[in-house]
């Protein structure tokens, strides 16, 4: 029971740890998409308040990696956001793990449920 | 307005929601949707891809910080998330369907809530002695740590607490917004968690719970690269600042302040919505 709690504890340490390593990193690579685009486009006029939808290479795993390969600025931007929204996932990845190695079958099983959900939502995100 | 002013604007306002968010703890998430539509003129749908996004920067960053408390309860944490993120997938579906007014006047009604719930003070109450049948078999039970060391706390209802989780997840989804309000109700109430454990196991999750819809959100097209990121760099430094200033702020004005900007909020987006002008 005792070593339980605490190798909980170790592994959520590590995890939050890495958490903010995952938000550091998006956080960099939006930030460089962000000067990038602006230093082209700065002086602009966007018009968001009609709703268009974004083109295939900025909501498609595939068009991003594209428009990175390509050095586009917005492609950019959109790449570090993926790697935003795969932080919480790679933390849940971590928690079934941690539940595996503590041999706690319930408990893989429901973080299974959970990260084939998240998983879903990102690869094909047609809910 | 040039992209560029517009990403210096709207980055000092997501600072300004980041700060006050982390500050009184109501999450600067609340108030990006109204303030990109009423103060910007940005299309809904689009803030609240871009709400999303923030919401799990600022989940994922202050993590961390809480981890090393000894707080969080991940077995009750990742048995909700089932219900949230159910709950975020068919939200983000319903999303597509749902005309955007109807979306303007639930945000002005959570928004209120919100608010109401935040000016009233909070009582920590007795933690149960018995868990239910369920939170025995799925061994829910853990302890915090307190002024007096360790306690020990049980866990109650939580098919109840699991329902609704499911509705937190779809109103994630549809509204930008972390339901941390919902997500709190759901554990301190319900299942009757110490409510540190619950604001803590909320934040964890909350993070999750946007995951799931951003992923149908960017697919769909809702998240674009120029609204993001100045939300998103603007949100993440003010929660990062919060945190790091919390001890020396004086939290009760914060509190007013932010809560008043909230209603204001909140009124504007139940008028436009009720006039059919979103």
């Amino acid at each position: 029971m005792t070593t339980r709690r605490i190798s909980d504890h170790a592994v959520e340490q590590f995890v939050g740890r890495l958490l903010q390593i995952g938000v550091a990193i998006s956080a960099l690579v939006i930030l460089v998409g962000g000067v990038m685009l602006l230093a082209h486009h700065g002086g602009e006029v966007p018009s968001f308040g009609t709703f268009a939808g974004e083109p295939e290479g900025l909501s498609t795993l595939a068009g991003i990696l594209r428009g990175v390969g390509a050095g586009d600025a917005r492609a950019i931007i959109q790449f570090g956001l993926v790697l935003l929204i795969a932080t919480p996932i790679l933390r849940v990845a971590f928690t079934w793990v941690a539940f595996f190695l503590q041999r706690d079958r319930v408990y893989v099983g429901v973080t299974t449920v959970v990260l084939a959900l998240l998983l879903y939502g990102l690869l094909y995100g047609h809910a | 307005m040039t992209l560029l002013l517009f990403t210096i604007l709207v980055f000092i306002g997501s600072l300004a929601a980041g700060l006050l968010g982390a500050l009184t703890g109501l999450g600067g998430g609340l108030i990006i949707v109204p303030m990109l539509t009423l103060l910007f003129g940005v299309d809904l749908r689009y803030a609240i891809g871009a709400s999303l996004v923030s919401i799990i920067a600022t989940s994922s960053g202050a993590a961390a910080a809480y981890v090393r408390e000894g707080y969080t309860n991940v077995r009750v944490g990742i048995l909700l998330e089932v219900g949230t993120v159910i709950g975020a997938l068919i939200g983000a579906a319903l999303a597509g369907i749902t005309p955007t007014n109807v979306l303007a006047i639930l945000l002005g009604v959570v928004l209120l809530i919100s608010a109401y719930r935040s000016s009233r003070p909070r009582a920590e109450h007795a933690v149960a002695r018995e868990p239910d049948k369920w939170a025995a078999r799925l061994r829910l039970d853990s302890t915090y740590p307190t002024a007096n060391g360790k306690q020990a706390y049980a866990v109650t209802n939580v098919p109840g607490g699991l329902s609704l989780m499911f509705l937190a997840g779809i109103l994630s989804a549809l509204l930008g917004i972390g339901s941390g309000i919902v997500k709190v109700i759901a554990m301190d109430q319900m299942m009757r968690l110490p409510f540190k454990v619950s604001t803590t196991t909320s934040n964890f999750m909350i993070g999750v719970t946007a995951a799931a819809s951003a992923g149908v959100y960017l697919h769909r097209g809702y998240i674009d690269p120029s609204i993001v990121l100045p939300v998103v760099l603007g949100v993440l430094a003010g929660a990062l600042t919060g945190a790091r200033i919390l001890s020396r702020a004086n939290v009760k004005w914060l509190r007013i302040l932010f809560t008043t900007v909230v209603v204001i909020m909140a009124v504007q987006m139940l008028y436009k919505g009720i006039l059919g002008n979103v």
